[in-house]
């Protein structure tokens, strides 16, 4: 037996788990139950079509109040209508050119632009964040520039851009993906800082080390910043594409820039907003497709806020009621407690903030 | 591992130490320097018996928390030693701190796929563990779906999926109310009793670590150091409520206050 114990021998010493069930004793069971039942959150979600019309009514309403906008003004006659077209002028042109096989060719080619920058924004701009999450020094150098990189409008990256790589496919690619990258970057880089301490406390008690505690805690918990960081790196991957398509026309590449700025040195404001309507609509798409990413994500967080679940936010957490006898005491105590932590607080606040 | 067990090497002396699961010794921890030095703990010593129940009591900000971070091996002290035997050390948190992103039974598999246990297995395991703390078929419900009396059950159940054989508990039910934190002193009263694990239990509630504990350690504040040891000789299962409790309590309260108390002039 002593032999057992002296040298652990995980297999013999430690406690039995086979051994723990729940016990004989419905009663317990079923107070536990009520309570539980008692305390669950029960907002359930609304049937998926009821879902999808009320996300989508409000954006119907907004869309057709923004077309009689613009009617209304064309109709004051504030410019001719040669300058600026109704709404009903512009989309029809937009629908005529969905016609066209030149019109999906320069769709095609935009788009794989957008793709392939962003997606080489995204690996960047992703590696770049995590190695200055990661290394203090690394942070130090280079975690200011980052976002003085952010702020830097694309446009003026172009006359750059245009001495090194000419009007070429590689000039666009070097404005998006510097463009987006360090959106991307700073989002990782803030998924990280913002991880909560304890869930990397957690993840460190249950044995978790390096590159285990960053695949099973501190990237899920990162996940919602890296969300936003992809999200807004797109939205500047987007803007440096087409700023980049109206300044870098490479010849025999239609694209919907090119188009854009065709329609414009021929003072065709119809074939403008027609390329502008296909731009703003590409937006759109993306847009909701990050939205339900990020909606899915939210849901299975708890993150969302509906029905029941908004009441309990509301409401906040619960807290342990006094029970009858040992209310008395605290009070009692309270007073001390108070003194005691007033007594040294100035020891404890900066003791806390000095890391 | 195994082979390092060979019964002739052990004499008698080795086997009357070997009940000891934990041995805490001068411990002292302090945080940041110069005018910012906060003290937590101050040459702390204390012997944990295999299987014992110790309640650690003390007012906030004494430095339970610290210490039960240097005990499961998230900190190290700045003085002295921690010895856990070679046993393996579990924690389980206030607020129940389970990952939101995933569901009751992915909280409990955590553990286990960090020690490579394979998928069936894993599913097998985190089914035993939830019946074990009553969740039986909520192995796919999401913490937010959970009551906080439950999300406790499924910390206590992923705490065990560390096979443990110290189980850290930091003011484990300290939010829940006072109902459910009945119950749950029940349930974690088996669970010891059936599995005999050791248990390290912090609390700054007097009652709570009379109901539970074979010993209550009570700490003074700033530095923390154990103030006094209590034993516990009330038979068990115990009732919070019984006489037996009461008057211990009574006892371990005046004992606090007066702890407490010099920090008040
Ligand atoms: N990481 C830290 N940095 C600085 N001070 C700390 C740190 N952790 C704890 N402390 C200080 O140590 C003391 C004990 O803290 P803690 O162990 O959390 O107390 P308890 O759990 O008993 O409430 C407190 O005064 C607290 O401010
Ligand atoms: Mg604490």
């Amino acid at each position: 037996m002593a032999t057992e114990i002296d040298v652990p021998t995980r297999a013999h010493e430690r406690p039995d788990l086979a051994k723990a069930r729940p016990g004989d004793a419905p009663e317990v069971d079923a107070t536990l139950a009520g309570l539980d039942a008692l305390d669950i959150p029960t907002a359930r979600r609304a049937p998926l079509l009821a879902r999808s019309w009320a996300a989508t009514w409000p954006k119907l309403g907004a869309l057709v109040l923004f077309l009689l906008l613009w009617q209304v003004v064309v109709w004051t006659g504030w410019k001719p209508t040669y300058v600026l077209p109704g709404p009903v002028t512009a989309l029809r042109e937009f629908g005529s050119r969905l016609g066209t096989g030149h019109f999906w060719e320069a769709l095609a080619r935009t788009l794989v632009r957008a793709v392939e920058g962003y997606a080489l924004a995204v690996l960047i701009g992703g590696v770049v964040g995590v190695a200055v999450a990661r290394f203090t020094l690394l942070r130090t150098a280079v975690g200011s520039f980052i976002t003085a990189l952010q702020t830097m409008p694309s446009i003026v990256w172009f006359p750059l851009a245009i001495l090194l790589f000419k009007l070429s496919e590689s000039a666009i690619m070097f404005v998006v993906i510097l463009g987006a990258a360090p959106s991307v970057a700073n989002g990782v880089i803030y998924g990280v800082d913002y991880v909560p301490p304890l869930l990397v406390r957690v993840g460190r008690s249950m044995g978790a080390r390096g590159f285990s505690l960053y695949r099973h805690v501190v990237a899920p918990a990162a996940l919602p910043s890296v969300l936003a960081g992809l999200k807004q790196g797109w939205a500047f991957a987007w803007r440096s594409l087409m700023a980049g398509e109206l300044l870098v026309i490479v010849p025999g590449h239609p694209s919907i820039g090119a188009d854009l700025q065709n329609s414009r040195e021929l003072i065709d404001t119809v074939g403008v907003m027609a390329s502008m309507i296909t731009i703003f609509v590409v937006g759109v798409i993306v847009d909701a497709a990050f939205n339900a990413a990020d909606a899915r994500m939210r849901q299975r967080r708890g993150l969302v806020a509906e029905g029941n679940s908004a009441v309990r936010a509301a409401r906040g957490r619960r807290k342990p009621p006094n029970d009858g006898a040992g209310a008395n005491e605290r009070a009692n105590a309270i007073t001390a407690i108070d003194a005691a932590v007033i007594g040294t607080a100035p020891d404890a606040s900066s003791g806390g903030h000095a890391g | 591992m195994t082979t390092a067990l060979t019964g002739s090497a052990v004499d008698t002396g080795a086997a009357a130490q070997a009940d000891t699961a934990l041995r805490i010794d001068g411990v002292s921890r302090v945080f940041g320097a110069g005018p910012a030095r906060v003290q937590a703990l101050d040459d702390v010593s204390l012997e944990v018996r295999a299987g014992e129940f110790v309640c650690l009591l003390g007012a906030s900000g004494c430095g339970k928390s610290t210490l039960l971070g240097l005990v499961a091996g998230l900190d190290a002290p700045s003085a002295g030693t921690v010895d856990t035997t070679g046993r393996r050390v579990g924690m389980m948190f206030q607020d129940s701190a389970l990952l939101p992103w995933l569901t009751a039974g992915g909280n409990v598999e955590v553990p286990l796929k960090l020690r490579g246990i394979r998928k069936a297995e894993r599913r097998e395991r985190t089914e035993r563990l939830l019946s074990m703390v009553r969740l039986a078929g909520m192995a796919d419900r999401r913490p937010h779906e959970l009551s906080g009396g439950m999300r406790q059950r499924v910390s206590l159940a992923r705490a065990f999926a560390q096979e443990a054989d110290i189980l850290c508990m930091d003011e484990p039910f300290g939010a829940l109310d006072a109902m459910t934190r009945d119950l749950l002193h029940d349930e974690l009263e088996r669970i010891w009793r059936e599995t005999g694990v050791t248990v390290l239990f912090v609390t700054h509630d007097v009652r709570e670590a009379v109901r539970l504990g074979d010993r209550i350690v009570l700490l003074s504040s700033r530095p923390g150091r154990v103030a006094e040891i209590f034993d516990v000789d009330i038979d068990r299962p115990r009732r919070i409520d019984s006489a037996h409790v009461a008057e211990l309590a009574t006892t371990v309260t005046a004992r606090l206050r007066e702890e407490v108390g010099r920090h008040g002039h």
